[in-house]
């Protein structure tokens, strides 16, 4: 295999990533809040090898933005929980890293520190976290704590043409930025070995292992230690989807991965840029920021090719399928050769949104992989080990308190 | 035949480190490494249990400002853990203690709801109030609420929840692929609440759950947690495991019920236990005064006592007698973090000079006798019999059961006792219903048309 394998992984939501996915003759709309659907669809993208699958959520019905008013029945207006859903999969999966989505914005971090260091236990090493902001008036009101202004479709064309930011935009993702900081401190406030279990002082942890993390913010001041020893990873992955230099930013800060969406005509070099320039601007040091791709795919399967997938499903949803991601359809040899052409472009790996979650996870893993396999650009079988190991990341982390 | 027998409810509790357990026993395992987690539940659902519970930190405790390294040290977060959890059993109820304070409604019935369809009906949660402005730290909200306010928060922060959870009917989720039909009605989830607390508004992205409500449960003993709890709570947890203190506990949480226009029967009455097991009486009684006299150092016994008084004891012997002065409620806590608030310091210092006076024990001894949950001692024929008299005299209607040994103490329970209990007729050997609402014998409230009927 090649020294600098592909890296792959899947976006789950909901039926698919189409609004119609739920009516494909294949797709299971009853039981998309049990536990047998998830387990299914991620027990497939295992056995595919794949690295990850990320779970969507937000704090909002599911709808699309801008698009149609909320009131349509014929769209999947409902989910549930993406760490419980990771947490319900954790113990009958072994090696696919399992990325759910927190919101950050009306989340408590102390909360989500411990619950995304539980799914690190729990999932033995293979947790990590897809941060995501919420901006919208409505998922403040379903907190009461704070109005947000909404933000119209033609101010954020504007904003993310232009680069240029309102004011309470920024604030969310200064405030997101301070969430994910006060997270990692968190995972970081027990050293690894704080446990002693020393019989004969009956001390059961080393105190001076233990720290106070002291984060005083705009948004928030958290003292800590956790409540959570230090998850198996130090610390689990953290990601983010980001379309504008304001977001790459956010993510250059304190993300691992940033989740990126190439169009198909401009490739990812452009982006590709933005990104280093982004990192560079806010210093980032350390690790370089890991680029994955999004892209939105309707492959091949038996019955019909992608392209009459996606005819079909536009026809049931009385729209044509727009995406922010660019969109493939057509069959896995030609996606595999996408992916390594625009893996020599500059991004570390691609983050595949099924169009329909089991009909195109199925393709994936059983077309996608075996012709990325025939190019010798991805593996045959898991190694052991942790996400991070999985992703190529440094399995070591340096905790910052630690003193020895 | 007269009525079939009163079934004892069993629910499981792992502790994690403190003076109930034994982390330095050579047998001891991991507290926190789910393996632990996953061997009580699937040993507890072996045994046929009602539910497994999870207790909830949300702070290190602190002795005169540092880090105190006895109690509660490392817990992971409760949700994420019945979830794992729920994947590695079928029947067993799935309890989660989560605090009305730091937590806002919209998350707490999303996540409660999740976990009900997660695991297909089998999601509790505990409802607690305690702590203060100590924990708030860890948290934006900060601040801190007066006892009263706790359970007023408490209360709105249950009905926000229930609003959201009948925000959907079962019938709303229609998912028709041929009529293109995904909801039965536009607004599905829609939901306003507004009241002292909370004003919120909105769509609830969770169809209604397996159980429709979660089971509700309730730990504190205030008056106002009393009422609280027989308003609102399927289940109680109760501190007294001994008679007669646990009969008056029975039977005033049951008035307490009616009086809110309950039947006796909604709300169980839950002590928390635990067990020493021996193959004879003065076997298991040799065995619990050893664990009792390990687990309880002169340092546990003192920081135990700091609690009580108020004060810092450490000049004290341990195996002296109890401390002659008297508790300074006045002061700052000595410990910080701590969710059993003492209601009367005097009266419980009080208690143990008389027990110390006339049992002649010294200060480590009295805590010894004094701070045990009402231990169920004795030969497994011994202790099926102390549970099943016990529930069937009202005591309570089961128990809450921990081991001193995490994670495989439970193991020597449900492989002795249990059987014993379910030879008795007080304990089910199958489950019958797929939800925990129908282990506890408590109404499905599926639809709302049903439960407001
Ligand atoms: C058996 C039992 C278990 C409890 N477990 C917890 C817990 O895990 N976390 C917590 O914050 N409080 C816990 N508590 C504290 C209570 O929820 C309650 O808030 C406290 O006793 C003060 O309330 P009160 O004034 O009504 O008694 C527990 C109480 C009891 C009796």
């Amino acid at each position: 295999m090649a020294p600098n394998p592909l890296h792959l992984g899947v976006a789950l939501d909901g039926a698919g990533w189409h609004p119609a996915a739920w009516r494909e003759p294949n797709s299971r709309p009853a039981d998309l809040f049990s536990a047998g659907y998830w387990t299914d669809l991620v027990t497939t993208a295992q056995r595919g090898l794949l690295d990850f699958v990320s779970i969507e959520d937000s704090l909002a019905i599911p709808e699309e933005r801008h698009a149609r008013t909320d009131d349509a029945v014929d769209r999947v207006r409902a989910r549930i929980d993406a760490n419980l859903i990771a947490a319900r999969i954790a113990p009958v999966t072994r090696h696919i890293g399992l990325i759910p989505t927190v919101t950050t914005t009306h989340t408590e971090p102390f909360h989500i520190s411990k619950s995304i260091a539980t799914l690190d236990y729990t999932s033995r090493g293979r947790a990590g976290w897809q941060v995501r902001v919420s901006g919208t008036p409505g998922e403040a009101a379903h907190f009461g704590r704070r109005e947000l202004r909404a933000i119209t479709a033609t101010e954020l064309a504007e904003a993310v043409a232009s680069g240029t930011f309102p004011g309470e935009v920024h604030d969310l993702f200064d405030e997101a930025a301070d969430a994910v900081e006060v997270v990692r401190r968190l995972w970081d406030s027990w050293e690894d070995g704080a446990e002693i279990h020393d019989v004969a002082t009956r001390r059961f942890i080393d105190r001076d292992k233990l720290h106070y993390i002291d984060f005083e913010g705009r948004f928030f001041s958290v003292r800590g230690p956790s409540i959570t020893p230090r998850p198996p990873q130090g610390q689990p992955v953290v990601a983010a989807l980001a379309h504008g230099p304001l977001i790459y930013e956010f993510a250059a800060r304190g993300a691992d991965l940033v989740f990126v969406t190439p169009t198909r005509e401009a490739g990812p070099g452009p982006i590709v840029e933005q990104v280093t320039a982004a990192a560079a601007r806010v210093d980032r040091t350390g690790e370089p920021l890991r680029i994955y791709a999004d892209i939105v795919v309707f492959l091949d399967t038996d019955e019909t090719t992608g392209p009459q997938r996606l005819a079909r499903l536009n026809e049931h949803a009385g729209d044509e399928f727009a995406s922010d991601a660019g969109i493939f359809a057509g069959s896995a040899d030609e996606l595999a050769e996408l992916l390594i052409e625009w893996s020599g472009r500059g991004v570390d790996g691609f983050r595949l949104r099924p169009g329909v979650a089991v009909d195109d996870l199925a393709a994936i893993t059983d077309r996608l992989v075996p012709a990325l396999q025939r190019h010798g650009v991805f593996r045959t079988s898991y190694p052991d080990g942790s996400l991070r190991a999985l992703l190529g990341l440094p399995t070591t982390v340096p905790n910052r308190y630690a003193t020895a | 035949m007269s009525t079939p027998r009163k079934q004892v409810i069993l629910g499981a509790y792992l502790g994690g480190v403190n003076h109930h357990t034994a982390w330095w026993h050579p047998a001891a395992g991991s507290q926190i490494d789910f393996s632990s987690f996953e061997h009580t539940a699937r040993t507890a659902e072996r045994g046929k249990f009602d539910f497994f519970f999870l207790a909830e930190g949300l702070i290190l405790r602190e002795r005169a400002g540092q880090i105190f390294d006895q109690d509660i040290i490392g817990r992971p977060d409760t949700f994420t853990v019945l979830a794992s959890i729920a994947a590695v059993t079928e029947h067993l109820g799935l309890a989660g203690t989560i605090n009305a304070t730091f937590n806002e409604p919209y998350e707490l019935a999303r996540q409660l709801a999740s976990l009900d369809h997660l695991s297909d009906g089998r999601a509790a949660w505990n409802v607690v109030t305690s702590f203060d402005a100590f924990t708030g730290q860890n948290f934006r909200r900060g601040g801190f609420l007066d006892p009263a306010d706790r359970y007023v928060r408490a209360e709105e922060t249950l009905n926000a929840v229930r609003a959201l959870w009948d925000s959907w009917e079962a019938e709303d989720l229609v998912a028709d692929k041929d009529s293109g039909r995904f909801l039965a009605r536009p607004d599905a989830g829609a939901f306003a609440f507004h009241g002292s607390q909370f004003d919120i508004s909105g769509r609830f992205t969770v169809p209604r759950s397996p159980q429709g409500r979660p089971v509700i449960l309730q730990a504190g003993v205030s008056p106002q947690g009393r009422d609280f709890a027989a308003a609102n709570a399927d289940a109680i947890f109760s501190p007294f495991g001994k008679l007669p203190e646990a009969a008056d506990f029975y039977r005033d949480i049951k008035a307490r019920a009616v009086a809110a226009g309950r039947a006796a029967e909604d709300i169980k009455i839950l002590p928390s236990a635990s067990f020493v097991l021996g193959d004879t009486e003065a076997e298991a009684i040799e065995k619990f005064h050893a664990i009792r006299n390990e687990q309880v150092t002169g340092q546990t016994a003192l920081i135990l006592l700091e609690q009580i008084w108020n004060r810092d004891l450490s000049g004290y012997d341990p195996e002296g007698p109890v401390p002659d002065i008297d508790p300074d409620p006045a002061a700052p806590p000595i410990i910080q973090g701590r969710a059993f608030v003492h209601q009367d310091r005097f009266a419980t210092v009080e208690r143990l000079r008389q027990v110390a006076e006339a049992k002649q024990l010294t200060l480590r001894e009295v805590v010894i006798d004094q701070f045990e949950r009402g231990p169920l001692v004795g030969t497994p024929t011994q202790v099926a019999e102390q549970i099943d008299s016990f529930v069937q005299n009202n005591g309570s209607d089961g128990f809450i059961l921990g081991s001193h040994l995490v994670p495989w103490g439970i193991d020597e329970f449900v492989d002795k006792v249990v059987p014993l209990l379910q030879d008795r007729g007080a304990l089910r050997t199958e489950y019958t219903g797929t939800t925990l609402r129908d282990n506890l014998g408590l109404p499905n409230v599926r639809s709302t048309v049903a439960a407001d009927a």
